[in-house]
């Protein structure tokens, strides 16, 4: 077990190292330094100097992989590759555009953000799998063909309806809850309320259908066919051994996305104004802030190599079947 | 006819689509095995009416993606061309196209949103609702005109629609009792009570009820704003209905754009395996585990970058667009490959054990004739799936992608920016809803029936489920 987890995670060094470069030639190599200046400074009257002043600042005024002026290992070191790229693998994230430090604005903003999708998470699934369990009760029968058909609705409408007409009908006709905003500690759970809510009803006609055609196939095994031979009653089969045997894919399947949970949901936090890493995000893009849209595509990468490592451990753990070569 | 031809490049790509579908449907008729599946597509009522629907989305996309230059009029010295380029749909909604107001109008309003302050005949300044310059104007009193005047051009509409329906249906009967030689009672019975064996009742029902809206719509769009007009007055129905080319084309273009790469990729890991495999795995591994939303963001902010450097290049406004849309389409494209070749690759790894394969190796048959003859007929369904199914998930990715400014350029006409230049609407009041009211539902019904299409052709082409 320790040898299989310790050969994953070598694994998943040269991925890093690939999703490094490729920000790398991205932000770089694609355009230089000199364009990102004078894009960040208004695209016409610049100066030469203004943009010089402005690399300087931001450390972007060393060559891109070889400092010729140097001496020594600084030739390697005082380069962009080394400074911006190399820095990441230690979770140096440096400063941003706007000279905040990055390492420190991810760890204040990941609560928010843990907030919102933790509830909804957890709650999404007890939702999606009760219903997806009733749907696949009654299989085969009208009640199942139009779940189907509204699932597939719901599935079609954007999400951005879901959050502008949750706010439109809960915070501003019904008046229950504020539309956006949010606080630290206990009084702050009225601001998560809806977007937790809208996060997910959004979430449930695409789950619930996918969940549907994973009972689905457990239902048809023959192992299921024994029990319902032994006279088990259909709740009991359903319960104790469909129910069971179901979990496996939809829980491994929940695991990928846990590490992800702390990026936040860009678009849902952007609505709500949670100061959340997805509103972080969203504003960097919106500012053109290139260092920080930098580190949270390498951070995403990361998050997204520890869920598949969670996964492939899970699967070891829930299904004996499954073994570790 | 209209003036000078333009060709966009997404314009060419959707014709070079266009082609192709046709291309295979020809081909496809030729062969029993291919031509079956597609069998059970149409024989399927979910099928038909989705189908009906989505040609008719396709159909206002291809007459969308026709561009020229328009000609001018009163030229002395040969014929003089604007440096506008609009399109044969642009052409056909010529008069919705230039009946802007001032600002906000409610749909079917014939005052503006808004007070002005008016001067009266009499000299005396006041506050009230204007009428509006298009709408309406052609009612006296419009309070008391108005709702007998839009009952009158439906049913002029209905009317209208009702013959055409009818023209139609009647040429399908004598198609259908010509090619089956049964007498014309006799095809007519069976569509009806629904025993044909394409449900002919259920395409007929859709037409009639899609006839029905297009006439009447037309109807009240020539008088009135059917889905009010929007800040700067522009026609709300004309903008969703715009829209519909640029959501098509990211949705189609995007996994066109993708295929070959995915195709040659994926065959090529499966097929050789050994150090090609891995390291076509080590590629997609690395492009996959960037969340795509970021990769997304990261390539747009190069590209807004790059254009704003060479911003000499573009000759107008709509090129310029229209190559931001085709940067997104690849971008799109770029994040979305992946699961594709993962498949394509499983797929081959089980298709070169197969016996034929082993035979035609056996033979001296070379690798590459072995992949074009016997394993990439036999993968086509996996790239039809995924064509249809991606359909959907992409049309509503534009939407999001345009809200967080990542998406199309703000000056072309999509739902999302559409949405997202409404956004604040709804804190208006009274509520200005039919921006978004509009652009949401011309999204869902495009997606509702791509979701549906793409169900009938898994179930039709996917052999596993096939088998059940």
């Amino acid at each position: 077990m320790i040898a299989y987890i310790v050969r994953r995670i070598l694994y998943a060094i040269p991925i890093l190292i690939g999703v490094n470069i490729l920000t790398f030639l991205l932000f770089f190599v694609v355009n230089s330094p000199d364009d990102m200046a004078r894009m960040f400074l208004g695209q016409k009257h610049v100066t030469e100097e203004q943009i010089q002043n402005w690399k300087t600042e931001r450390g972007y005024h060393y060559p891109l992989f070889y400092n010729a002026e140097e001496k020594g290992a600084d030739k390697l070191t005082k380069t962009i590759f080394y400074t911006k790229s190399i820095r990441l693998f230690v979770f140096d994230f440096g400063r941003s555009d706007s000279g905040r430090d990055i390492s420190f604005d991810i760890s204040q903003r990941m609560w928010p953000s843990l907030a919102i999708a933790v509830p909804q998470l957890i709650i999404g699934l007890l939702v999606t799998i009760t219903l997806a369990l009733l749907i696949a009760f009654f299989r085969g029968t009208y009640i199942d063909y139009w779940a189907v058909v509204i699932c597939v609705a719901l599935m079609s409408i954007s999400s951005l309806f879901y959050i502008i007409g949750g706010q439109y009908i809960m915070g501003k006709i019904l008046r229950v809850v504020p539309i956006s905003g949010f606080e630290d500690g206990v009084f702050g759970i009225k601001f998560l309320i809806l977007p937790v809510l809208i996060g997910i009803i959004g979430g449930i006609g695409s789950s619930t259908r996918w969940y549907r055609t994973i009972f689905l196939e457990e239902i048809n095994k023959d192992y299921v066919r024994t029990a319902r031979a032994k006279g088990i009653s259909e709740q009991l089969v359903l319960f104790r051994h469909v129910l069971r045997n179901a979990l496996i894919p939809i829980l491994t399947g929940v695991v990928v996305i846990l590490p992800l949970l702390f990026m936040g949901s860009l678009i849902t936090e952007s609505f709500f104004g949670i100061p959340g890493l997805g509103s972080y995000t969203i504003d960097a893009i919106n500012r053109q802030d290139f260092s920080i849209v930098r580190s949270m595509v390498f951070l995403g990468a990361f998050l997204y190599i520890i869920g598949l490592l969670l996964t492939d451990i899970s699967y070891t753990i829930v299904d004996p079947r499954v073994r570790l070569n | 006819m209209f003036g000078k031809p333009v060709f966009l490049i997404t314009d060419v790509l959707i014709f070079a689509l266009v082609f192709i579908i046709i291309a295979f449907f020809v081909y496809a008729m030729g062969k029993p095995h291919l031509r079956q599946p597609w069998r059970q597509v149409v024989r399927s009522k979910a099928g038909v009416i989705s189908m009906m629907v989505l040609l008719l989305y396709i159909g206002i996309a291809i007459l969308d993606s026709i561009h020229f230059h328009p000609k001018l009029e009163n030229s002395k010295e040969g014929t003089q061309y604007s440096g506008e380029i609009h399109s044969v749909f642009d052409r056909m909604v010529l008069e919705i196209k230039n009946s802007t107001e001032k600002t906000y109008s409610a749909p079917f309003a014939a005052y503006l949103f808004a007070k002005e302050t008016v001067q009266l005949e009499d000299g005396i300044k006041q506050r009230e609702y204007p009428r509006l310059v298009w709408g309406g104007k052609h009612l006296n009193d419009p309070a008391t005109e108005k709702n007998a005047d839009i009952f009158n051009l439906a049913v002029i509409g209905a009317i209208k629609a009702v013959v055409v329906w009818f023209a139609l249906t009647l040429l399908l009967i004598l198609i259908l009792s010509f090619r089956s030689k049964s007498t014309f009672s006799n095809v007519v019975k069976s569509v009806f009570r629904g025993e044909s064996e394409i449900p002919w009742r259920t395409a007929s029902i859709t037409l009639a009820i899609l006839l029905l809206i297009i006439f009447i719509g037309s109807e009240w769009a020539t008088k009135y704003h059917v889905l009010g007009t929007d800040k700067v007055g522009e026609d709300v129905l004309y903008q969703a209905l715009k829209s519909i080319r640029t959501g098509v084309v990211i949705g189609t273009l995007t996994t066109l754009l993708m295929l070959p790469f995915a195709i040659v990729l994926g065959i090529m890991a499966g097929y050789f395996r050994g150090w090609i495999d891995d390291v076509i795995q080590y590629l997609y591994t690395t492009l996959n585990s960037i969340p795509g939303v970021l990769l997304i963001a990261a390539a747009v902010l190069m590209l807004n970058v790059y254009m704003g450097k060479h911003a000499e290049e573009f000759a107008s406004l709509t090129q310029r667009a229209d190559l931001r849309l085709l940067f997104l389409c690849l971008i799109l494209g770029l994040t979305s490959w992946t699961g594709l070749c993962r498949l394509l690759r499983a797929e081959t790894l089980k298709l070169r054990e197969v016996d034929f394969v082993q035979a035609a190796s056996a033979f001296g048959v070379g690798p590459t004739q072995t992949i074009f003859r016997h394993i990439l007929p036999n993968m086509m369904h996996i790239v039809l799936i995924t064509l249809v199914l991606d359909f959907s998930g992409l049309v509503l990715a534009e939407a999001v992608l345009s809200y967080i400014n990542i998406g199309v350029d703000p000056t072309m006409n999509s739902w999302g920016n559409m949405i997202n230049s409404a956004r604040l609407e709804m804190a208006r009041e009274p509520v200005v809803w039919w921006s978004l009211a509009a652009s949401l539902f011309f999204m869902f019904t495009l997606v509702l029936f791509a979701n549906l299409f793409a169900d009938v052709v898994r179930d039709a082409l996917d052999p596993r489920i096939a088998k059940q």
